[in-house]
């Protein structure tokens, strides 16, 4: 289980997690949803002990993420994946090693075990013969689902998706999404998953939970989410440029204008 | 007397002003000293505990040494060359012909000029490279990914550059000595027209074991500062391009003002020490 409770981050005068508590229980998957900038990406880097918050602590399975020894912090790490936002991916090994690369630090796993795992995470996520090409040479698409691959190929118990679907095409977001569902059915994984895309956020959700202002403002169901009075919700939902938070970005330039 | 509150004000906003900068300076130089010493520190622990992967290690020294060989031998020769020219032409204004050019052209390039022009060319080649790699790395993301997958980027990024810098710029430094004192006799045997023997007779009479060690000391002095600069550098990049460009240059300059500073530090301790 994953309890946050009562984050506080800033950077210098911005404050990005003014409060942030919430529990995600085994299996279930969260979404958060929020406007570009709300600090959805610092919460998951948070939860993963990437940035360590002002103050609050984090709870993974009885550890204090934020005050614990580097071991125990590197030990809940093994039981973490990631998705990084821009895949991450490095630069100096091919897809193959990338995939491999937590299999190797991670696991006791053979060679012939790694290869074989390896081509199992790479048909989950519908990639073929890109095992021996550089990152450079993927598109955005592909390089998405290379980090996917990487985050589930040492099959941790928890994985974090940042915009697991932003830049791919209607059909292979269908499959990431179908994808994130098997995990969980089959895997018991449970998942935190910030996106923007809301037809990607009502199918694999079980919980919804809206960022703004550094403070969550919503925290409810699909069905919850679509029949909710909450305006930023509603404007969110329905992309709209006129509402509340538009008004809010508007004065926000404004203060930065002068 | 007429007190003007406007310029208190705008003395005591100069005066918070400059306080205020002092210390964010004061503070940062400190922070990233801090950081600095954490990541040796941490590099050396590492090192001891014999957690190094020597596939990454082995990779690194044919970067740093076998790669920066072609270098190194051209510069150093011409190094040799120039040397034994400016030494003959001065010799032979005072003395009608040119004499000591192999004892000085021999220990300039053994003591002085062989270790910091090999450094400060590993700075430029090398240096400037693990900075500009690790860098893109950190504004990338790669180096939190690292992180996700159970892998400490000391351990996986820094202690392999830190020992292949550690081991093949003292190599590189000895090999620059060797060809800039062969540049210099084969000027010499060229242009003043000393026979080889003469030369390296000239050279090997004067020079002992603790010359050539103190140049040898130096250089792995140089390639601690080179590799813990640029690794420091890489690893605190920020603001996506921009900022690995920046921090590559900060990267290159501060070796090379570091370098030259301990050179004339440990010179003047080595000499105490008599290795001279």
């Amino acid at each position: 289980m994953i309890k946050v409770d009562n984050i506080h981050k800033r950077f210098g005068v911005k404050t990005v997690l003014n409060g942030v508590s919430f529990e995600v229980c085994s299996g279930e998957t969260l979404v958060i949803i929020g406007s570009s900038g709300a600090g959805k990406s610092i919460l998951l880097k948070n939860i993963i002990g990437l940035i360590k918050p002002d103050s609050g602590f984090i709870d993974v399975d009885g550890v204090n993420i934020t005050n614990c020894s580097l071991e125990e912090l590197y030990e809940t790490r093994k039981k973490i994946g990631y998705v990084f936002q821009e895949s991450a991916l490095f630069d100096s090994l091919n897809v193959f090693e990338n995939v491999a690369f937590g299999l190797k630090n991670l696991t006791s796993l053979s060679k012939n075990e790694i290869k074989q795992r390896t081509k199992q995470c790479f048909a989950m996520v519908g990639l073929e013969n890109v095992e021996h090409l550089n990152p450079s040479r993927l598109s955005g698409g592909m390089k998405k689902r290379v980090g996917l691959a990487r985050a589930i190929a040492y099959q941790p118990e928890y994985i974090l998706y940042d915009e697991p679907t932003t830049g791919l095409d209607p059909i292979m977001s269908d499959i990431i999404n179908n994808l994130i569902l098997n995990l969980k059915k089959y895997l018991h994984v449970t998942s935190i998953v910030v996106t923007h895309d809301m037809n990607s956020a009502y199918k694999i959700a079980d919980r919804i939970m809206m960022l703004c202002g550094g403070n969550i403002i919503f925290n409810g169901t699909s069905d919850e989410v679509r029949n909710t009075k909450n305006k930023y919700v509603k404007q969110f939902i329905e992309g709209s440029s006129m509402g509340s938070m538009h008004s809010d970005r508007i004065f926000e330039m404004g203060k930065r204008r002068i | 007397m007429k007190i003007d509150v406007k310029k208190i004000i705008k003395l005591e906003w100069l005066v918070e002003k400059i306080s205020y900068t002092s210390f964010s300076v004061v503070f940062l130089s400190l922070e990233g000293l801090g950081k600095t010493f954490e990541m040796t520190r941490e590099a050396i622990r590492n090192i001891f505990k014999g957690v190094i992967s020597s596939k990454d290690t082995v990779t690194q020294m044919v970067e740093v040494g076998w790669n920066s060989l072609p270098i190194i031998l051209l510069t150093s020769f011409f190094m040799g060359m120039v040397l034994a020219l400016q030494v003959g032409s001065a010799t032979s204004n005072m003395f009608n012909e040119p004499v000591y050019v192999g004892i000085i052209t021999g220990f300039a390039m053994v003591i002085e000029l062989g270790p910091v022009l090999t450094a400060v060319i590993v700075t430029g080649r090398v240096g400037a490279a693990i900075t500009a790699e690790i860098g893109t790395m950190k504004v990338t993301e790669q180096l939190d990914a690292l992180y996700t997958l159970g892998t400490d980027p000391i351990k996986y990024l820094v202690v392999p550059r830190f020992l292949a810098c550690f081991f093949m710029l003292p190599i590189l430094t000895v090999i620059s000595n060797i060809v800039g004192v062969y540049g210099g006799m084969v000027f010499s045997t060229n242009t003043w027209m000393l026979s080889s023997n003469a030369f390296w007779d000239e050279v090997l009479d004067f020079m002992t074991i603790r010359t050539f060690l103190h140049g040898f000391i130096k250089s792995f002095v140089f390639a601690l500062i080179v590799v813990i600069v640029a690794c420091h550098k890489g690893l605190n990049a920020e603001n996506g391009a921009e900022g690995v460009g920046k921090a590559t240059t900060s990267s290159v300059m501060t070796s090379m003002v570091f370098i030259l500073i301990a050179d004339y530090f440990l010179t003047a301790f080595l000499i105490t020490l008599r290795i001279k």
